[in-house]
């Protein structure tokens, strides 16, 4: 059995604490908006500038001078304030926002993450990426956990070009969570999707990671 | 006092364009786009261009537009995948890119209108984006030599403009034009309201007149919508 997206999503949102700022990426990631946990209250950050993202608009609420990061409508709330993207990416880089969800397409086991670009396919670019990973003070991950070839995503080494080197604190996959307390430490197996154990993880993971189930 | 309201984008521009120059240019993805003024670059026929700018447009809007028109020969950018013609043109090597991070880019231009020739980040250390440039550690971290932007030319869209270039932005349009504003040697401003002496409220103007030589009415403001995602019903 492996957990669905919106059960990953709703994994990392039990990561929000009270008065958080935290910046979703887009696909998966932006899930987490949905399950915030009753009582948490956080506001989210989208690096074109906007702090305090609304929900989508309804159709007489679009207004195509509110948009977030996924260039998708989306909506004000009454704590909201507009930036320019240098203020924005000032937040992300002096380490204001407490934390970041994003996907990945590696994780190794030192925390090195890569989600930009896949050698001989066209580079679409970094985007706020790497500013979000050498800035936000904890970085989740959600990705699935192993790729469409059944190969392993948390690896020893990342072998597609880095985002950014040991900036990886938690890896939520469809199969497991891994967590460490410091950038110093290993990951740590910390749950298994239900009816997998520990073993079946080290069958799919080419990381080094210790147990603590 | 000076004279900084034209009649229209070709008479903003005139004099100040020639082939092979730098235009940095305002906006993320078609949100806070000048598309007059890039509509009026077309028109100009000028090429050989550097654009910086953190997307390139899509296929038929926005800075897709020129791509079309072959006027573009490098971009600096932070993400480009909304464009196929790009894809194209680069494949086949004829645009150059260079990726900047987004907050790396916005810092870049917002360094180069501040005097500041580079500055140093934790952004792209350790990664491709770092290669070449100098490496610094401050603190027991490394950070990685990236240099501010001067552009021979800004455009820039704003909401509201009065009569001496102080500029009002609107919602999350405003993005990266404060900066691109600053980064310019020449600064040319399409507003979609002109208004009058005073009528900017001093306090809350974003761009003071001072980075702005040139400002017109805009007169394309589509506002093309990239992603459009509504809700059914009211919450």
């Amino acid at each position: 059995m492996s957990w669905t997206r919106d059960e990953m999503a709703a994994r990392a949102a039990r990561e929000l604490e009270d008065g958080f700022y935290v910046n979703l990426g887009i696909g998966i990631p932006t899930l987490v908006g949905n399950h915030i946990p009753p009582g948490v209250d956080v506001t989210l950050q989208s690096e074109n500038g906007i702090l305090g993202l609304g929900p989508f608009p309804t159709d007489a609420e679009v207004d195509a001078d509110i948009i977030n990061a996924g260039k998708q409508t989306i909506t004000e709330l009454d704590r909201t304030s507009y930036v320019s993207s240098a203020d924005s990416f000032g937040m992300i880089r002096g380490g204001h926002i407490q934390l970041s969800v994003l996907g990945a397409m590696e994780v190794a086991e030192n925390g090195d993450l890569a989600n930009w670009m896949v050698p001989g396919k066209m580079i679409k670019g970094p985007g706020g990426a790497m500013d979000l990973v050498a800035g936000v003070r904890r970085i989740i991950v959600l990705m699935d956990h192993v790729d469409k070839n059944g190969v392993a995503k948390f690896r020893k080494n990342c072998t597609l070009p880095l985002t950014g080197t040991n900036v990886v604190d938690m890896i939520i996959t469809n199969l497991a969570i891994f967590q460490r307390p410091t950038r110093q430490s290993p990951f740590r197996l910390v749950d298994v999707a239900p009816g997998m154990t520990a073993q079946d993880i080290r069958d799919r993971t080419e990381a080094y990671f210790e147990e603590a189930l | 006092m000076a004279q900084k309201i034209y009649p229209d984008a070709a008479a903003a521009l005139d004099g100040l364009l020639r082939d092979d120059m730098v235009i940095a240019a305002g906006g993320f993805g078609l949100c806070g786009i000048p598309e007059t003024l890039i509509e009026a670059l077309v028109a100009s026929g000028v090429k050989g261009l550097t654009v910086v700018s953190n997307n390139a447009g899509v296929d038929d809007f926005g800075l897709g537009k020129l791509l079309r028109t072959h006027q573009i020969r490098k971009m600096i950018s932070s993400y480009v995948g909304e464009n196929k013609e790009f894809e194209r043109q680069f494949l086949s090597g004829e645009l150059e890119i260079e990726f900047s991070p987004q907050g790396t880019l916005a810092e870049r231009m917002r360094a180069g209108g501040a005097g500041i020739p580079g500055f140093y980040t934790r952004t792209g250390y350790g990664t491709q984006i770092a290669e070449g440039k100098e490496i610094k550690m401050f603190d027991g971290e490394n950070y990685v030599l990236e240099r501010g932007i001067v552009a021979d030319l800004s455009i820039v869209k704003a909401w509201k403009g009065d009569p001496y270039g102080n500029l009002v932005f609107r919602k999350s349009a405003r993005n990266f034009n404060p900066m691109v504003a600053t980064c310019g040697r020449v600064t040319v401003a399409e507003v979609e309201e002109l208004v009058g002496p005073g009528e900017l409220e001093p306090d809350q103007i974003h761009t003071p007149g001072v980075f702005v030589q040139r400002l017109m009415l805009a007169t394309r403001n589509e506002k093309r919508i990239e992603q459009r995602t509504i809700r059914q019903e009211a919450i």
